[in-house]
């Protein structure tokens, strides 16, 4: 259940997360030598990250029926743009 | 198993397959079943990223900084996550122009401009080249690390192995065999190279299996897990460090690098080929979007194990990091893993030199060679019956030349760098291109002037900063130019340009790129202004999603139908050609024959088709050519902004016309107010009338019906009642007489006897009439005062005189019949008559004065007084003053008496004249 429209504003906010989690005063709090199950703490914090990052993206526009526009394939652009192109030449 | 001739075979082996999967997705393309028209081949392809920097140079930079490598995969991430927006509005633009390279993309945008798509070429093979030779050297180095089996020996410098020797040689020339097969095999319209398509992504799956399975092998095989690998690193001390970022430098390059990357992915030429040229379906960018996120994720989980295992097992530095993927399995003497790990950095680099080197040979062809070309040598050019080849041909030049430019590089300079800082320079290079295309789609207000001096700025900056300083560190420039600055002027040292420190030189050059670059940009774009077709193209990327394509419009061409086919035809071969103009004739159901004129709707169609084959700028030079006509002569753009003002013009009247619509409808409105009221007092009139008249009539028939039913009623009686009778009917007459004469006054039907009448003569008949009436009314007495010279009015006699008359009659019915008095007064009055008749009666309040003059209105309560008059007399005297251009007034208080005037203008003031108020006199006057 979405609303349409949305699907762009979810996913700059995710982007807006995205730069939160990898850009530094966030990434200092990891930035120590401690190690958690035997990995650096922040190796393991950026791919945590990384990997709830990818899986929000994945939720927020496979939820959404995005589909703006129609289908275009290799052939179709000229054919749909110039169909509503009118009033200019005949 | 790792000797020169298996590795060899095995190699050729696997590009035999890749040419197999080409040749194979070209023949289902053909047949009209695409293999890579779904999300998931599209992401895999995307993966061209991925080159064999990824693939041993992130391993390498891990053992020197940790995870100073991974900002080169979290910016594409970012960037990804704004691709639904950002890469499907370029997707869609690109279709629409047909746009074939990010040249094309540029120079299309900034008014079709040849010189844009010009420089955005030099720069991308200028940048491109050493990121070429990069994937050339990682080859040729694997090789020999590899076949050097037992042992792990470091490969001798290229430079020194003679040329036949050189496996990257004949790497860059398979490599270029499979560029010209598959990626010129014929000039399509639509650019797609299906499959070239399929063998990327088939080598994006190689890849990534081969690092994943050298990453478990070195985790699992070599060490007990994760855990077990970081233990021992962290124990040994050194390592340790490599867990955190260093806190100064380390976090802005690692911003830097978050930066470069975020741009890189879709401006590097190779990604906006995978990316915008190859795709298919525009949807495919929706799990794309996550897709090759997900992809990068999982290709470099293993990147920090690896480099640590290496680390481990060599801590004498006597293995060259970049090598680790190699040099591990071979030194836990895992031969098919190291031989797996082998052919991923083949797949790794094969990809990208494939892609790369067809971008670049596409930009150079369409966006170099052909508009030069067609500038200097037209005549020539205009000649050749069939050009598809002679674009085959240069496409296939450029590749050839391109590859070997790489070799040479690879020969003359590479071996001094690391993969990684090749790779950034590159990086920097390609980002020059971000603020145009960037600003291009989301600005409608940036100029081909200030793309050019942007691209140029910024172009310069990296030749200072980068390009010069990798010249001095292979020895052509001294090495002075980069520790001293030029001609030892520190100010001016590449890598600390204008005293700025403390950044590592990527970010170093960066920054300044990008300061100059963007600065110079917006700064030339608020000076400078858009020609028409510049305005057009921005409005069109811009709002691309917003409107459908208006492409046309701006050519009017001379020349036919048939020159255009011709045109075509030569670029696209004639059966293509011929396919497009019936599909072009189906969807507008339009009949083309060779001879009329071809209008602009045809024209732009025909320029779009070229564009596809031969790029924007060139597919304008072409069209423009066949039109003969100098494109935006002063005759066409002067025709531009005709119909803009003609537009303007247009619209102004309208706007006027809907003011005047709206003032006639205020108008109406008050006239229809107006008209209710009307009604309505109909209505009361109506109402007002039949009560007076019923009020006789009631009485006649009731005296009348006593008469006729008591036949033996006395005389006296009898009389008294038909005198009654008789009054009453005389009253009721009356009442008829004045209600027609009103009628007929406000609907201008009366018949005036207009006359110049001296007024002392109607007063006195008007005196002499009234006499009976004043006798009647007890001692009533009646004064006059005439005066003598009173002027001659132009009036109707009996009319004047029914209104004095009718003054005096209402005097004398309301004063006291004891001690009442009437006086009249008749007097000059500037140039008027002036008549007043004065009594001592009951007075009329002053909120009646001005309901008297009403029709049937009284003054008091006429419900509980029985009426004196019909209540008409005095709106008939206003009506006949008002059509002799005089007035009457009132002046009086209850129980002081009362004064009636009226005055006339004297006859020739012309006041009567310009005083009728009413229609129905100027009716009545003709």
């Amino acid at each position: 259940m979405s609303r349409p429209g949305l699907t762009h504003e979810r996913l700059v906010a995710l982007f807006l997360l995205g730069v939160l989690l990898f850009t530094p005063p966030f990434l200092g709090i990891f930035n120590t030598p401690d190690r958690f199950l035997g990995v650096p703490s922040l190796y393991l914090y950026l791919f945590a990250a990384w990997t709830l990052l990818i899986v929000l993206v994945t939720l927020a526009i496979e939820s959404s029926d995005a589909d703006e526009g129609p289908a275009r394939t290799a052939e179709a652009p000229p054919a749909g743009s110039e169909a509503t192109n009118d009033g200019t030449g005949t | 198993m790792l000797n020169a001739p298996t590795v060899v075979i095995i190699a050729f082996l696997y590009l035999c397959l890749l040419f197999a999967i080409a040749y194979y997705g070209d023949k289902r393309a053909d047949r009209g079943q695409s293999i890579i028209a779904n999300p998931y081949i599209y992401a895999l392809s995307i993966g061209v990223y991925a080159t064999s920097w990824t693939f041993y140079g992130s391993v390498g930079r891990a053992a020197s900084s940790g995870v100073g490598f991974l900002p080169i995969y979290i910016g594409p991430t970012l960037t990804f996550i704004l691709g639904w927006y950002l890469i499907r509005k370029i997707i869609r633009i690109s279709k629409v122009n047909r746009i074939t390279s990010i040249a094309d993309f540029i120079a299309s945008r900034y008014g079709k401009s040849s010189n844009l798509g010009g420089l955005v070429t030099i720069i991308a093979v200028v940048g491109i080249l050493p990121y070429i030779s990069l994937q050339l050297k990682a080859i040729s180095m694997s090789f020999s690390v590899l076949i050097g089996y037992p042992e792990i020996t470091m490969p001798a410098l290229s430079g020194s192995t003679p040329i036949l020797q050189d496996t990257a040689l004949y790497v860059a020339l398979i490599m270029a065999a499979f560029a010209i097969l598959f990626g010129t095999r014929h000039i399509d319209a639509s650019e797609h190279h299906e499959g070239m398509v399929a063998a990327i992504a088939f080598e994006s799956v190689v890849k990534l299996l081969a690092f994943l399975a050298v990453g478990l092998f070195v985790t699992y095989g070599a060490y007990q897990g994760f855990g077990d690998l970081f233990g021992r690193a962290a124990s040994s001390g050194d390592l340790a460090k490599l867990f955190t970022i260093d806190g100064g430098t380390g976090y802005t390059s690692w911003i830097s690098l978050t930066v470069l990357a975020m741009l890189a992915i879709f401006v590097l030429p190779r990604q906006f080929q995978v990316l915008v040229v190859e795709n298919v379906d525009e949807r495919h960018v929706k799990k794309a979007v996550w897709l090759f996120p997900l992809y990068l994720l999982l290709i470099n989980i293993f990147v920090l194990p690896i480099a640590f295992g290496g680390l481990l097992h060599f801590p004498l530095g006597r293995v060259d990091a970049d090598t680790f993927v190699l040099a591990v399995p071979m030194a836990e003497h895992a031969q098919t893993i190291a031989l797996l790990a082998f052919i991923g950095g083949l797949s790794a680099a094969t990809g990208m030199i494939i892609v790369e080197t067809v971008a670049l040979s596409t930009m150079v062809c369409n966006d170099f060679v052909m508009p030069a070309l067609l500038r200097f040598g037209r005549l020539h050019l205009s000649e050749r019956r069939d050009l598809t080849g002679v674009l085959l041909a240069i496409r296939r030049g450029a590749i050839v030349v391109i590859v070997l430019l790489g070799y040479a590089y690879v020969r003359l300079i590479g071996e001094t760098y690391a993969l990684v800082t090749i790779g950034l320079v590159s990086f920097v290079a390609a980002a020059q291109f971000a603020p145009a295309i960037v600003g291009g789609i989301l600005w409608t207000g940036a100029t081909k002037a200030g793309a050019l001096a942007g691209l140029t700025g910024g172009f310069l900056v990296w030749i200072y900063t980068l390009l010069l300083p990798s010249f001095a560190r292979s020895g052509w420039i001294g090495e002075g130019f980069v520790t001293d600055g030029p001609f030892g002027i520190a100010l001016l040292r590449p890598y600390e340009l204008l005293g700025l420190s403390g950044l590592d030189s990527i970010a170093h050059a960066l920054f300044w790129t990008m300061v100059v670059n963007v600065g110079l940009y917006v700064a030339v774009s608020l000076v400078t202004s858009q020609t028409i077709i510049e305005r057009s193209q921005a409005n069109q990327f811009v709002d691309i999603f917003g409107r459908a394509a208006a492409g046309g419009r701006i050519w009017r061409g001379r020349a036919t139908i048939g020159d255009l086919r011709r045109l075509l035809a030569r670029f696209l071969s004639e059966p293509l050609a011929e396919a497009a103009f019936q599909r072009f004739a189906r969807e507008r159901d339009r009949r083309l024959d060779n001879v009329s004129p071809a209008d602009a709707d045809i024209v732009s169609y025909v320029e779009r088709q070229l564009a596809g084959a031969i790029g924007a700028s060139s597919a304008r030079i072409m069209v423009a050519s066949v039109l003969r006509e100098e494109m935006h002569d002063i005759d066409e753009v002067m025709q531009i902004l005709d119909e803009a003002s003609e537009l303007i013009v247009y619209s102004r009247r309208l706007e006027e016309k809907s003011q005047e619509l709206e003032a006639a409808t205020n108008e109406l409105r008050a006239a229809n107010e107006r008209l209710q009221e009307l009604d309505k007092l109909k209505d009361d009139f109506v109402t007002t009338v039949s009560h007076e008249l019923r009020t006789p009539l009631s009485s006649i028939r009731s005296f009348s019906e006593i008469v006729h039913d008591y036949p033996d009623l006395p005389i006296e009686e009898r009389r008294e009642f038909l005198q009654i009778i008789v009054q009453e009917s005389e009253r009721l007459t009356r009442l008829l007489n004045d209600i027609l004469d009103l009628a007929k006054m406000e609907a201008g039907k009366i018949a005036w006897h207009m006359a110049d009448v001296a007024p002392r003569t109607v007063i006195e008949q008007a005196l002499a009439a009234t006499k009976g009436l004043v006798r009647k009314h007890g001692k009533v007495k009646l004064e006059t005062a005439i005066e003598d010279d009173l002027p001659i009015v132009r009036v109707d006699s009996d009319r004047l005189m029914q209104v004095i008359v009718n003054l005096i009659s209402n005097a004398v019915k309301f004063s006291d019949k004891e001690s009442g008095w009437v006086r009249l007064e008749a007097r000059r009055e500037d140039s008027a008559l002036r008549v007043e008749v004065r009594d001592n009666g009951i007075g009329i309040d002053k909120k009646d004065h001005g309901k008297i003059f009403e029709r049937f209105q009284q003054a008091g309560n006429t419900l509980t007084e029985k009426p004196a008059g019909t209540g008409l007399g005095l709106p008939i005297s206003r009506e006949i003053l008002r059509h002799f251009g005089g007035e009457i007034r009132v002046e009086s208080e209850i129980g002081k008496g009362a004064t009636f005037s009226f005055r006339i203008p004297a006859a020739g003031t012309g006041e009567a004249v310009a005083a009728p108020t009413s229609a129905s006199a100027l009716e009545a006057a003709k």
